[in-house]
């Protein structure tokens, strides 16, 4: 293309209202695109950043996750003995047996929702290192003490490090704070397995959380209890078993990506009205390159390269303007597990990058007509004008 | 004396819209050479812009022959005529037509940019085209705050920078006052004396068409006599 930038720059200037109209226009479009593109990323993420490696969790066969799976206690001890089982320091199997329950309880904005509360023992802290205790200390055995994360606990004044918390059929004291670097776990409130199972009245687990020695030995160790009849169990990968739950953002994505090719339909719009209506009103310069001797295809280039430099004024804009969003937390209900997912919007530099190519096909789709017409506009015809 | 530039035998155009035939030029027979100044006048619908886009291939004939340069017009495709009047052709508009988002050194770079001069060659064309008209000191100024008659002289800058074949004017006096007119005409005269520069104006201004060494006049698109 040879027709200089310059008078692009110069012609989006000289028609600086509808270029700043059009240019917000693509930037709102964009900020919902970056936004609800982060609320996903981030909902998403909870579960994908949520597990590790070598590492099963073993429910109830039939069940589709934790809370709604049970199995007597005899059977963890079947389990937990399976070879293959990683063992720690102490010669004991790295497996812990786990009960999880749904509370229901006032939130600070006033509602009440559900929140997992987890029945679990200290030593299963090994098998989640990316949990750490930030505040206060951990819950003691046998008694009424929790654990929160940071974000429940800010979503739940009940659980503030220091406060009384009636659950179930006991008042509980909240001695400790965590966090879990943004993993499902940040969702969730712990306690003593036993205090938890005794106040639920459920002498059961609803889970076990187990490591394998390698690879090959959680294969091992899932086959070996989908074979065996009698225990009625199914072991899967922990990775996995979160990423199953992510399906909690399905909904979202669908609904997100929705919304954004309909705004984004109208910004098209709104580049292309704007783009037709600089042609019609640069007819005698059109004419005038024509005549200099450039081809219809330059002119072509040049006003696409205009509609794409509005687009991607505008996919800046809007992603500064989605910028403030990242990091702010908020929880949506989760229709696995029936209880609130807690998740931080989270944009990242990819996340930006796909804005401002959203931005920037706007600017192509809607400029691409006005800009053939320009091309296409008959140079006597143009003259006689 | 060396053939002409530009042969017309029996040139004619006609214009259809919608069901209706309008003739606007009838068996024109015109030889341009070169060093010629030659001014086409005539009342308005006579013929005289028809023609000149004829000669610069933005229009076609309905019947005669078109010789320009010894090439066949006609034959040519879109991009072909482009690149042709990009190299041959300096086109003045009566209404200046300049880019109004460039400076005067902008608008009269544009043709060197289909030219593989580089920057610092570009530069030098186009302030030695601003010499020529006088405006060398208005290069960085933009449209807006020239006058009407400085910017035909940039429109004349740009039509002669890249040393085309000829000039074809369609009346560049048209919106200018009567000096301004004499500023202008007297470029084109000079372009045409000190230069040899080949020069094609259509003018219903018989004061601007006094400029011209050879005159026509245009009536009805009938070529009806010639002064000398």
């Amino acid at each position: 293309m040879k027709i200089p930038l310059r008078y692009n720059l110069g012609s989006l200037l000289a028609r600086r209202t509808g270029t700043a109209m059009t240019v917000v226009g693509i930037g709102l479009t964009v900020a919902i695109f970056v936004i609800m593109t982060a609320l996903v990323w981030g909902l998403e993420s909870t579960f994908v950043e949520t597990g590790h490696d070598n590492q099963l969790i073993v429910i109830r066969q039939g069940s589709l996750n934790e809370t709604n799976s049970y199995f007597g206690r005899d059977l963890f001890q079947v389990v937990r003995f399976l070879p293959g089982v990683s063992r720690g320091e102490n010669r004991e199997p790295l497996a812990f047996g786990e009960i999880v329950v749904n509370v229901n309880h006032t939130r600070i904005d006033g509602e009440n929702s559900n929140f997992i509360l987890r029945g679990t023992v200290e030593p299963a802290l090994a098998l989640r290192p990316e949990v750490r205790l930030v505040e206060g200390r951990m819950f003691r055995g046998g008694l009424r003490e929790l654990v929160a994360s940071r974000a429940m606990s800010a979503r739940f004044p009940d659980l503030a490090l220091g406060s009384t918390v009636h659950l179930g059929r006991s008042d509980w004291n909240v001695v400790g704070i965590f966090e879990s670097g943004g993993s499902a776990y940040d969702s969730e409130a712990w306690g003593d397995y036993g205090a938890v199972a005794q106040d639920w009245d459920r002498p059961v687990y609803s889970s076990i959380i187990l490591r394998a020695e390698s690879d090959a030995a959680a294969a091992q160790i899932r086959t070996r209890i989908a074979d065996d009849q009698r225990i009625n169990l199914q072991a899967i990968p922990q990775k996995q078993y979160f990423s199953d739950l992510a399906s909690a953002s399905t909904g979202i994505k669908l609904l997100g990506n929705f919304i954004a090719v309909i705004m984004g339909i109208g910004a098209c719009f709104a580049a292309m009205n704007m783009m037709y209506g600089s042609v019609m009103s640069r007819t005698r310069e059109i004419a005038t390159l024509r005549a200099i001797g450039f081809r219809g295809r330059s002119i072509l280039a040049s006003f696409l390269l205009e509609s794409m430099i509005v687009g991607c004024l505008g996919g800046i804009l809007g992603c500064l303007l989605a910028l403030p969003m990242h990091g702010i937390s908020a929880a949506t209900a989760n229709f696995e597990t029936f209880s609130e997912v807690l998740f931080h919007f989270k944009i990242t530099p990819g996340i930006l990058l796909r804005g401002i190519l959203f931005a920037v096909t706007v600017g192509i789709l809607g400029g691409y007509l006005p800009a053939r017409r320009a091309a296409r506009l008959r140079l006597i015809d143009l003259l006689r004008e | 004396m060396a053939g002409p530039l530009i042969e017309m035998k029996g040139l004619s155009k006609t214009f259809r819209r919608d069901s209706v035939e309008i003739p606007v030029l009838h068996d024109i027979n015109l030889n341009v050479y070169e060093g010629d100044f030659i001014s086409l006048m005539g009342p308005s619908g006579s013929g005289k812009s028809t023609l000149l886009n004829i000669v610069a291939g933005i229009d076609r004939p309905t019947g005669g022959e078109l010789r320009v340069l010894d090439g066949d017009l006609l034959s040519m495709s879109e991009d072909q005529l482009a690149s042709w009047r990009n190299h041959h052709v300096g086109f003045v508009f009566q209404h200046f037509n300049l880019i109004p988002v460039l400076s005067a050194a902008g608008n009269v770079e544009l043709p060197l940019l289909l030219t593989p001069l580089n920057r610092k060659e570009r530069r030098e064309h186009v302030m030695t085209a601003l010499k020529l008209v006088g405006l060398t000191d208005r290069a960085d100024h933009y449209p807006r705050q020239l006058s009407g008659g400085q910017e035909q002289r940039v429109a004349i800058a740009r039509a002669i920078v890249t040393d085309p074949t000829f000039v074809l004017a369609d009346e560049p006096t048209g919106d200018l006052d009567a000096d301004s007119a004499t500023e202008v005409m007297e470029v084109l005269q000079g372009l045409n004396r000190q230069f040899h520069k080949t020069v094609l104006l259509v003018t219903h201004d018989p004061r601007a068409a006094s400029y011209a060494r050879i005159r026509h006049y245009l009536d009805k698109g009938i070529l009806v006599e010639r002064d000398s």
